[in-house]
């Protein structure tokens, strides 16, 4: 039995222009698409393949949040996973604790492999796969673009600033996502419907013996400093003659 | 006493430019004493690139074989030991300090803040979320040690004619630290361009998915030379093969601040824009009148890339 643990964020889709309440207490939500952290459907495409292929039995999928997360773990069920686990928070619980839920977790589930995204597009920490690596004492290979199992070991190839960069791994290892690892698969009509039989677990946050509280406090929120309104120019000599007089030609 | 310890990203016996901002970032915290940490198999020019950081007092080196290659598994326990004396950590989010800072955290025991765009007091700082669609205002407890990552784009380099004291924490950092072998390094595909580098060039040339094939791309690159500007692209635009992944700007790539940003064929989405809100100008080329590059376009031009491309290279000369 080897297993692959998966985390699936519900965040805001990725195709929301995201709006700052008048208020600066957070973000407009209401009304707003949720769906799976783009990250996180590339990872548990990944683990799909990585079963497909014989190399796990079997794919859980892993939620921290509201009980309407329940959506994005039937998606992510439909997807292929085989089973959910929903730990259920009230409020949004910063990266460390993700880490720890996540070690509760693999502590139960001894997985070979824990897939993340690489960050959360909500807000954007990129930080849980590396945390809960040094919490589990194990290997991490961040911003993977390629995963190549064999013999107790993973060849990881990994998005770095200079380019790409591979490294080996000795399993159990914390794999974090990047964009280009693969294309996720469409959910087709009847794995919805399959889905809803699959088992999916809740649990609750505070009754895993970690500490939840989080460390930072966001005092508030503001929308971006915009840009001032630029000039359209007509041709190639217009272009020129507006670079020009920024001094940038 | 704000105590801030530095790690300083290095590759083949040259700081990276990333460090002098988060020294910029640092100097920001009234009163703040700031030393930098380098792990390396070798510290020696680094050592001295780091101490001639206006505004640092002191450069710790970690010299061991295991360091010659920025593993953070193999980093972070002796980056945790160095810490014990310090109040903040710090660490540029680039992909090093970002794949590093989070596992010096939870090392440890705390949590760590990304990006820190400005700072506000030695324990309040500001940061993007939502892909910079939303700026927060974020407090860190007191009594605990800050780890945080500094977002380049926002601080400019150090200024050079500083003379820190070089010293060895071989022991400090060895004695605590357990370095593990689960993590091997491989190898590297830096290809060597001959251009600048796109997070620190002054100008830069992007091309998006309307180059259509990786020939075509090359007139972007010879744009780039023209401009005498680094080389980005969009994500599609890599997907697609026409460009290298480690040219993305955006918010999964990079994040960068030019004087010049000129954007061709590039539609513009939100994930792109994250990554060049700090460019002084920016200049877009393309065909779509609505194409949202023009909201944030200083200078935009609505036609045919294939047509304007080539003409703006003749008219530059
Ligand atoms: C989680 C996530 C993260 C992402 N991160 C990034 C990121 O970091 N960076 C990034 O760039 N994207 C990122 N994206 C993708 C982003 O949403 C867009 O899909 C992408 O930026 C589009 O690239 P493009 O503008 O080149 O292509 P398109 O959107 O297809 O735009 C092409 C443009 O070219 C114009 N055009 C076509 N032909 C011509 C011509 N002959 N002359 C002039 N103009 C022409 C068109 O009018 C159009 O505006 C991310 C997406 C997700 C979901
Ligand atoms: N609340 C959560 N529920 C499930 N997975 C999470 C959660 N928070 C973080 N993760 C995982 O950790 C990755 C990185 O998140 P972050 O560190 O918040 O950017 C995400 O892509 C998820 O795979």
């Amino acid at each position: 039995m080897s297993k692959i643990l998966v985390g699936l964020k519900r965040v805001v889709d990725y195709n929301v222009r995201v709006r700052v309440k008048p208020d600066g207490s957070g973000v407009v939500t209401d009304g707003i698409k949720m769906s799976i952290n783009p990250f996180d459907e590339i990872a548990l495409e990944e683990a799909l393949r990585i079963k497909e292929q014989g190399g796990a039995t079997e794919v859980i999928v892993v939620s921290i949040g509201a009980a309407e997360t329940q959506q994005q773990l039937r998606t992510g069920l439909a997807m292929g996973a085989d089973r959910a686990i929903l730990v259920q928070a009230d409020s949004a619980v910063e990266p460390l604790v993700a880490a720890k839920v996540f070690l509760k977790l693999i502590e139960k589930e001894a997985p070979t492999i824990v897939l993340l995204g690489k960050q959360a597009i909500d807000d954007d920490n990129n930080q849980t796969g590396q945390m809960l690596a040094a919490l589990w004492q194990r290997p991490q290979a961040t911003f993977a673009s390629k995963i190549e199992l064999a013999g107790g070991k993973a060849k990881v190839t990994r998005e770095v600033d200079a380019g790409l960069e591979t490294i080996e791994v000795d399993l159990p290892a914390v794999f974090t996502t990047d964009l280009r690892l693969n294309e996720p698969r469409y959910v087709k009509l009847p794995d919805i419907m399959k889905a809803k039989k699959k088992p999916l677990d809740i649990i609750a946050l505070d009754t895993l013996g970690i500490e939840t509280a989080g460390q930072f406090k966001t005092l508030k929120y503001e929308a971006p400093a915009t840009r001032q309104k630029g000039i359209m120019v007509k041709d190639v000599n217009e272009l020129i003659a507006a670079l020009k007089q920024k001094g940038l030609v | 006493m704000t105590k801030i310890l530095i790690v300083a990203e290095h590759a083949g016996g040259k700081l990276n430019a990333a460090t002098a901002k988060c020294v910029t970032c640092a100097t920001a915290i009234a009163g703040a004493e700031i030393d930098i940490a380098v792990f390396a198999a070798d510290a020696g020019d680094i050592a001295a690139q780091a101490a001639a950081l206006a505004g640092v007092k002191k450069v710790l080196t970690v010299e061991n074989a295991a360091n010659a290659e920025p593993l953070a598994a193999v980093l972070a326990p002796q980056v945790a030991a160095v810490a014990a004396n310090y109040t903040h950590v710090f660490g540029p989010s680039t992909t090093f300090g970002k794949d590093l800072m989070p596992r010096v955290a939870a090392l440890l025991g705390v949590g760590q803040l990304s990006d820190i765009m400005a700072v506000e007091s030695a324990y309040r700082f500001r940061r993007p979320v939502y892909a910079g669609n939303a700026i927060v205002t974020v407090e860190a407890p007191q009594d605990k040690k800050l780890v945080a990552t500094v977002r380049a784009a926002s601080f400019q380099p150090a200024a050079s004619g500083g003379s820190a004291a070089i010293e060895s924490a071989i022991e400090s950092a060895s004695a605590a630290a357990d370095i593990p072998t689960h993590t091997r390094f491989v190898s590297r595909s830096a290809p060597a361009t001959g251009r600048p580098d796109l997070q620190t060039a002054s100008r830069v040339v992007s091309g998006g998915r309307a180059l259509g094939s990786a020939d075509n791309f090359k007139i972007i690159f010879g744009l780039a030379d023209k401009l005498k500007a680094g080389v980005g692209a969009s994500r599609a635009a890599v997907d697609s093969g026409y460009a290298a992944n480690e040219l993305q700007v955006g918010q999964t790539g990079k994040i960068i601040s030019p004087e010049l940003y000129v954007a061709v064929g590039i539609s513009g989405a939100i994930q792109h824009l994250t990554g060049i809100k700090d460019a002084r100008t920016i200049v877009a080329i393309n065909k779509d009148a609505e194409a949202p590059i023009f909201e944030v376009a200083d200078i935009g031009l609505v036609g045919d890339l294939f047509k304007i491309v080539p003409e703006l290279e003749k008219a530059l000369g």
